[in-house]
């Protein structure tokens, strides 16, 4: 049989009956990546990390939490006071989902950088670009559900994005909240999209992201293919064993990783207010708005946008616009070299604009909103649109450094 | 390159942290939760003074008196009001009824006041009442203006009057800012025995906001030494398998 290993015992009796060695050899142990690989590397295997440290903690906050408008909030308190280890837990949790937006901004700069969308790793793209939506739809439910006002206003706000649309807006609110305005019913289903839906599918887009990815093989920071250099053996030259060389030294980035995030965790957990918000250490009241409504961090610059067009529906069009130019990513950019690093001054402005437009646009949401901010959010918005545009004209005929055969590391 | 990276994050740090707090130009309050003195004399206070109208209604007395380091007699004889027993959350004495009668809304529950507010605003907020004759309860406030709760500490604190300064901008729209306070009638304390008063209930408030503050802060130090040698050896052992690599 094609996955006996010839071994006898245990290991020989599981091989010919699942391929447990097949696959350790295949997606671990020879599994060969670019030995190259450098800082921008690691936060692939951490997002791995933080979603395994959503899930356990996410499983032990569900034993304890309670669904249910006239306790939630109190719930938070007896989780963080009564339970045991439960501040940890319950830190653990909301830390680690400010981590996870860090982890994969920081990933899919990564990606912009050195053209790891390109071909051949559209499907590994967009798969992440379905991850990032998923992310965000988990992230928005999961931050109702301590049910402070700034989970009540912002649910409110972010479902009432989907009632502009023309005809079938008001429907699709009533259906999407259950009731005419925020309330217990939304609460519920917002609780089982959280725990039990959108978890599934994370898992499951998680799964297919790196089966794509191993089957076309990693980029790297020269963008170049190994697969073009192989030994006798039909090893890649410049590509090492995925298991040990970067098992350990993902180990190495865990532990940098860890001493930032527990840090956080221990010592600032709210991070002065934009991890967990003073807004939402006030029981939800939909008598009484928040003097500024805004959405978490990793939300804000989407918001900048929606609130730089001043057509409510043009508005959201704008941002979600936004998040689906990424989606075609692979296809406007024509070049035929992947990497920063042969890529000339314009690609690097463009994409520096590209960055600093983004971070711009966070720092803009979280503000109350001068006349100059809403200028700003404008240029911003336009800026960051630009890119898109500019990715498509310039790359047709780009010229760039030559492109070494081998990794330069 | 890596390296430049980590050290920009960290100096990130602090920036990002006042991006976030800043909250108007409030005074920092330097409360200390680590001085049970501090947090003993906050409590007293707080019990004394606050606790009629405002619960603390998701913290127990019992978890106070363990924190705290007081035992089950002093916080039973000294600091419960009410007819509560020792493992009851700290509720009001009032009614709500009537407070909502009184003041024309339930006093709020102040358990995790100090996350809403932080310690800054809870700090100058309780310095800032003022007489104010227009007001219904005779009282207004500096840094919440039209605020319905009184003076409660005006024996201890006297009698402040506040002094605006009048701005018309280019539109010829007029603000007032506060400028000063002026003491009308002393109070029982001086200024300083006030003002550590206030500090006092403040940090007795962070504590009740999160008990658990006490715990992660003390743990702190030691997660971090774990870490540390952790990711020493980490790379140590990345080192040592990637030396044939490069």
């Amino acid at each position: 049989m094609e996955n006996s290993t010839n071994k006898s015992g245990l290991m020989g009796w599981l091989d010919s009956r699942m391929p447990i060695t097949k696959v350790w050899k295949e997606h671990m142990a020879e599994y060969y990546a670019p030995s190259n690989f450098n800082f921008w590397y690691f936060f692939g295997s951490l997002a791995i990390l933080v979603l395994v440290n959503q899930i356990i903690t996410g499983v032990w906050l569900t034993m304890h939490y309670k669904a249910d408008a006239a306790q939630a909030f109190g719930v938070i308190e007896y989780i963080m006071r009564d339970v045991p280890w439960g501040w940890l837990i319950r830190y653990l949790h909301t830390t680690g989902a400010s981590a996870f937006f860090i982890v994969i901004y920081l990933h899919m700069f990564r990606g912009l950088m050195y053209g790891s969308y390109k071909n051949p790793r559209e499907i590994v793209w967009v798969l992440g670009m379905v991850l990032y939506l998923a992310l965000m739809a988990e992230a928005f439910m999961g931050y109702v559900l301590p049910w402070g006002n700034m989970s009540y206003w912002g649910a409110k706000v972010i479902t009432q994005l989907f009632g502009v649309i023309p005809f079938v807006g008001d429907t699709l609110l009533e259906w999407i909240r259950g009731d005419y305005l925020i309330s217990d019913a939304t609460l519920n289903r917002f609780f089982a999209l959280h725990v039990v839906l959108i978890p599934i599918i994370l898992l499951v887009l998680v799964f297919l992201h790196i089966v794509a990815l191993h089957a076309v093989g990693s980029n790297n920071p020269d963008g170049i293919d190994i697969k073009k250099n192989k030994d006798e053996n039909g090893v890649p030259k410049d590509g090492i064993a995925f298991h040990p060389y970067y098992t350990v030294k993902d180990l190495f980035g865990v532990g940098m990783f860890l001493l930032i995030f527990l840090f956080i965790v221990f010592v600032k957990p709210d991070l002065g207010g934009l991890f967990l918000e003073h807004d939402n250490f006030v029981p939800a009241n939909p008598m009484v708005t928040p003097e500024h409504i805004k959405p978490v961090w990793y939300f804000t610059p989407f918001y900048a946008m929606l609130k730089a067009v001043p057509d409510p529906l043009g508005g959201m069009i704008i941002m979600f616009a936004a998040i689906i130019m990424l989606f075609f990513l692979p296809w406007l950019d024509r070049s035929e070299v992947k990497s920063i690093r042969y890529r000339l001054l314009p690609f690097k402005l463009a994409l520096s604009a590209f960055v600093l437009s983004f971070v711009t646009l966070g720092w803009l949401g979280m503000q109350s909103g001068s006349t100059i901010q809403g200028y700003m959010s404008v240029i911003c918005t336009v800026v960051y649109f630009l890119y898109f545009v500019f990715l498509f004209f310039y790359t047709k005929n780009e010229k760039h450094k030559p492109i070494p055969e081998r990794l330069t590391h | 390159m890596n390296k430049l990276i980590l050290i920009l994050i960290f100096l990130l740090m602090p920036s990002i942290n006042a991006l976030a707090s800043s909250g108007g130009n409030l005074k920092p309050a330097h409360t200390n939760i680590r001085s049970l003195e501090s947090l003993r004399n906050g409590a007293k206070y707080y019990m004394n003074y606050c606790s009629a109208c405002h619960s603390l209604k998701y913290q127990r007395y019992s978890r106070m008196a363990k924190d705290l380091e007081l035992s089950e007699e002093e916080v039973m004889e000294n600091l419960v009001f009410t007819g509560a027993k020792f493992t009851d959350h700290m509720t009001m004495t009032m009614d709500m009824e009537d407070s909502n009668k009184w003041f024309g809304k339930t006093p709020p529950d102040l358990t995790v006041i100090a996350k809403a507010r932080g310690n800054d605003w809870l700090y100058a907020y309780l310095k800032g009442f003022y007489k104010d004759p227009t007001r219904p309860s005779g009282w207004n406030n500096t840094v919440f203006e039209g605020a319905s709760m009184p003076n409660v500490m005006w024996q201890l604190q006297g009698i402040q009057e506040a002094h605006f300064e009048e701005h018309t901008d280019d539109n010829g729209i007029v603000s007032h800012s506060f400028n000063e306070f002026t003491l009308l009638k002393e109070g029982s304390m001086s200024e300083e025995e006030f003002d550590a008063t206030v500090l006092d209930i403040v940090n007795f408030l962070d504590y009740t906001a999160e008990p658990a503050k006490l715990i992660r802060l003390a743990y702190a130090p030691w997660v971090m030494l774990f870490l540390v040698i952790f990711t020493f050896l980490a790379y140590l052992l990345k080192k040592n398998y990637f030396k044939d690599i490069h």
